[in-house]
């Protein structure tokens, strides 16, 4: 096949100017708005670095201690900022540690630009050094990728890879970028991507869909809403809270869409899923009409497909078409961005309101409160519980922080008890469960959104997969807050053992070494709590620092996270204990 | 749930770039699908790919499969087909000693009432191609392999729809817009 043509539209040309693909390059992500990204350098990518330090005082590089960690610092800037994540990093190893954060990106819609440098393009495919084929090792986790061998292909294919990380369904994108590339001259002017001829990327709207849905809201006994991270990335949280509040059904959310919608709020029904809340769960199985919007049926939300919410009718708003009857058949699929979709909904609904239908939820949350919330918050028992430390850090942040998680046993308590005032606060690895996520992922949060408190939860386990990047903490000064909830286990993993597999706790047990004392060497200053009455004052100092601090609470060790749906069964057989 | 599995015939209208068969091989390699045949070639529009690729699953997996296509970025149509649905052929050729033309003369009557064709002969070999449906050309190979075949190929499956595919309207609606 012959190289790249590519069919794009773009803003208005500018001037050009003889210069070297390298310097391209910077030059590209200034001009996409780009003021901090994250890597680590390495052969392939030297001549892009040597530019970086030209251009220190326009673009801040982050120096992470892993491309992993890199990765996933682009993911937490992203997350929280709604703009585009950049991570860089050279070929072979470089290229291959950035896969699982892409993989990630990819599962949970994160806008992301991955440049990764290449051998010279006289060496590809001659197992040079550091040579790997990184566009077929991410085609399957690239929203798109490709490779570029002249200096000046540059521009146009990274406004394009900023064009399509950032709309539509947002995805990463991975740009691969011989030497020779970096080294070569072009004449450079930068002309910004506004389409490409052969992608979509949000599909029309059908009015006719629009009107079935409201018919269908306005003449429900039992409507229900699930809302996913669709609400957020297409910035509809203002319009999904009118939907909410003129029509009156309550709402429920997946791990990805919390925080759209406040907790507080009194139409807010809580999460659904395998460690969601019962009474979405329950009544997932009961409602007459289910409105999924911007979610994708996951099967940790949804449980056994065939037992789920089949005798409710299915509307489904959903930007991506591929999603609409891939896992549950929608009676009417409304195609579109949440936000338009949302807003062109909501003065054909009537106002309304489901006061007995709603006490429903409240009767089973009281179930739920009495059988598993009270003691997790309200311990009586001696060991502590993760369940009271997020209470506490909720009380002390006032529900202003961003919950950074990562995976496992923390990540479902944190998503479960976490209160959310502000959208975009609850960052977490939710459709790949990648653990390591939440450190890196913090810190690139805390640097996209200076201004607001970034507290990391993380288990022991997970902690330990990426906990180099307190290096990186250190070094950039990075104010934010590490707590790591210690049970002295692979959590999750040994409640299912316990659960599943009659006690057998095979490699789930973590001998730990003094976390207290590894922060402390990186000069991050940190406290250890074993003690219920020492844990207020402990979450207070770390909230009132000014700088980095970490925070270990050691928890109960065999707690286990409840409700709990077993896997492959029905939503509505979710255990209270 | 037991759905039949039929046979579809994928048509995907592409940009004509680099590491785009990797990426649509990759949606059926993913769900564990077996390709029974893969053809690229240039389409009726100029710079625009098409691939044509047959597998057999359920139509429930085409639907999806489609989503998944369309998804790419640099897939411009995806579409599927039932075989009614498409005329189709495949294409075939048999290297075979020239030799047998004269000692079996059974094999010029082959030759004719297959509709075969000669492309080549020389000392040692001949060459025949025939197009035309799998049946068809299983018989001809099976006639033919009585006599002994050199080398025998066979393409994979062309097709064109019944059906209109308002590809280039999508394209010209972007080149307006």
């Amino acid at each position: 096949m012959k190289t790249e043509t590519i069919h794009t539209k773009t803003e208005a040309t500018k001037q050009t100017e003889r210069i070297c693909g390298s310097e391209a390059i910077i030059k590209c992500l200034i001009a996409e708005g780009v003021d901090i990204l994250y890597g680590y350098p390495g052969g392939a990518i030297m001549p892009v670095y040597d530019e970086l330090y030209k251009y220190q005082d326009q673009i801040h590089h982050v120096l992470t201690r892993h491309e992993q960690g890199a990765a996933h610092a682009a993911q937490g800037y992203a997350r929280i900022s709604g703009r585009v994540g950049v991570a860089i990093a050279t070929s072979g190893p470089g290229a291959t540690n950035l896969v699982t954060g892409i993989a990630d990106a990819q599962i949970d819609s994160t806008p992301l630009v991955c440049i990764t440098g290449q051998v010279p393009s006289h060496l590809l495919g001659s197992d040079a050094f550091q040579e790997t084929d990184i566009v077929g090792i991410s085609t399957p986790v690239t929203k798109w990728n490709h490779q570029v061998t002249k200096a000046s292909e540059i521009p146009e294919v990274i406004a394009k890879a900023f064009y399509i990380a950032r709309s539509g369904r947002p995805g990463p994108v991975l740009i691969d970028i011989t030497k020779d590339a970096q080294f070569g001259e072009l004449d450079f002017s930068y002309e910004k991507c506004t389409g490409v001829r052969s992608y979509i990327p949000v599909p029309q709207t059908d009015p006719n869909t629009l009107q079935a849905a409201a018919d269908l809201i306005n003449d429900a006994k039992k409507p229900m809403i699930v809302w996913g991270q669709g609400v957020i990335l297409g910035e509809a949280e203002a319009e999904l809270k009118a939907v909410i509040e003129k029509s009156g059904v309550p709402a429920a959310w997946t791990i990805m869409g919390a925080s759209a919608i406040p907790t507080s709020h009194p139409l807010n029904i809580g999460m659904v899923g395998m460690h969601g809340n019962y009474a979405p769960n329950v009544k997932t199985n009961d409602c007459d009409v289910l409105v999924a919007i911007g979610m994708r049926f996951d099967d940790r939300v949804t449980g056994d497909l065939n037992t789920y919410a089949k005798q409710a009718k299915v509307i489904h708003f959903e930007i991506d078409p591929a999603e609409v009857n891939k896992n549950v058949k929608a009676d009417v699929a409304v195609l579109g961005n949440s936000k338009d979709s949302l807003a062109a909904l909501l003065p054909l609904l009537n106002k309304n309101s489901h006061e007995s239908w709603l006490k429903e939820f409240k009767d089973l949350y009281d179930i739920e409160f009495e059988k598993v919330i009270k003691n997790d918050i309200h311990p009586t028992k001696e060991g502590l519980t993760m369940g009271e430390v997020l209470k506490e850090i909720n009380k002390q942040s006032k529900g202003n922080a961003a919950i950074v998680s990562d995976v496992g046993q923390h990540q479902m308590i944190a998503c479960r008890y976490s209160e959310f005032n502000i959208t975009k606060s609850n960052i977490t690895s939710g459709g790949l469960g990648t653990m390591g996520f939440a450190l890196p992922a913090a810190m690139g949060a805390k640097m996209a959104e200076p201004n607001r408190e970034v507290v990391a939860i993380i288990g022991d386990g997970g902690y330990q997969m990426n906990i180099q990047e307190l290096g990186t903490i250190f070094q950039q000064k990075i104010p934010v807050k590490i707590v790591v909830l210690n049970n002295e286990f692979l959590g999750m993993v040994r409640q299912w053992q316990q659960l599943f597999f009659d006690k057998r706790y095979a490699s789930t047990e973590m001998t730990n070494p003094d976390f207290v004392t590894i922060a402390k060497g990186y000069y991050i200053d940190g406290q250890r709590v074993t003690k219920r009455e020492e844990l207020a004052d402990a979450v207070k100092t770390m909230i009132d620092s000014k700088d980095s601090y970490f925070l270990e609470v050691c928890v109960e060790k065999e707690d286990n996270v409840f409700p709990m749906i077993p896997s492959g069964a029905s939503v509505s057989d979710i255990r209270l204990s | 749930m037991n759905e039949e599995i039929k046979t579809f015939t994928f048509s995907i209208y592409t940009e004509n770039n680099i590491g785009l068969l990797n990426r649509i091989s990759a949606i059926f390699q993913r769900r564990h699908i077996n390709i029974e045949s893969l053809t690229t070639s240039q389409s009726e529009i100029e710079g625009v790919n098409r691939f044509v690729i047959v597998v057999d699953i359920t139509e429930t997996q085409a639907k999806k499969i489609i989503g998944q296509f369309q998804k790419q970025v640099e897939v411009i149509r995806a579409y599927y087909h039932r075989d009614d649905e498409t005329i189709y052929q495949e294409s075939c050729m048999f290297k075979i000693k020239s030799d047998l033309l004269f000692d079996e003369p059974q094999i010029q009557n082959i030759i004719k009432e297959s509709n075969a064709r000669i492309v080549t002969v020389n000392k040692e070999f001949f060459v025949l191609e025939k197009s035309g449906r799998r049946f068809e050309i299983e018989e001809l190979r099976q006639e033919l392999n009585k006599f002994g075949i050199m080398q025998f190929v066979r393409s994979g499956r062309i097709a064109v729809t019944k059906e209109e595919m308002k590809v280039t309207e999508m394209l010209s609606a972007f080149n307006n817009q």
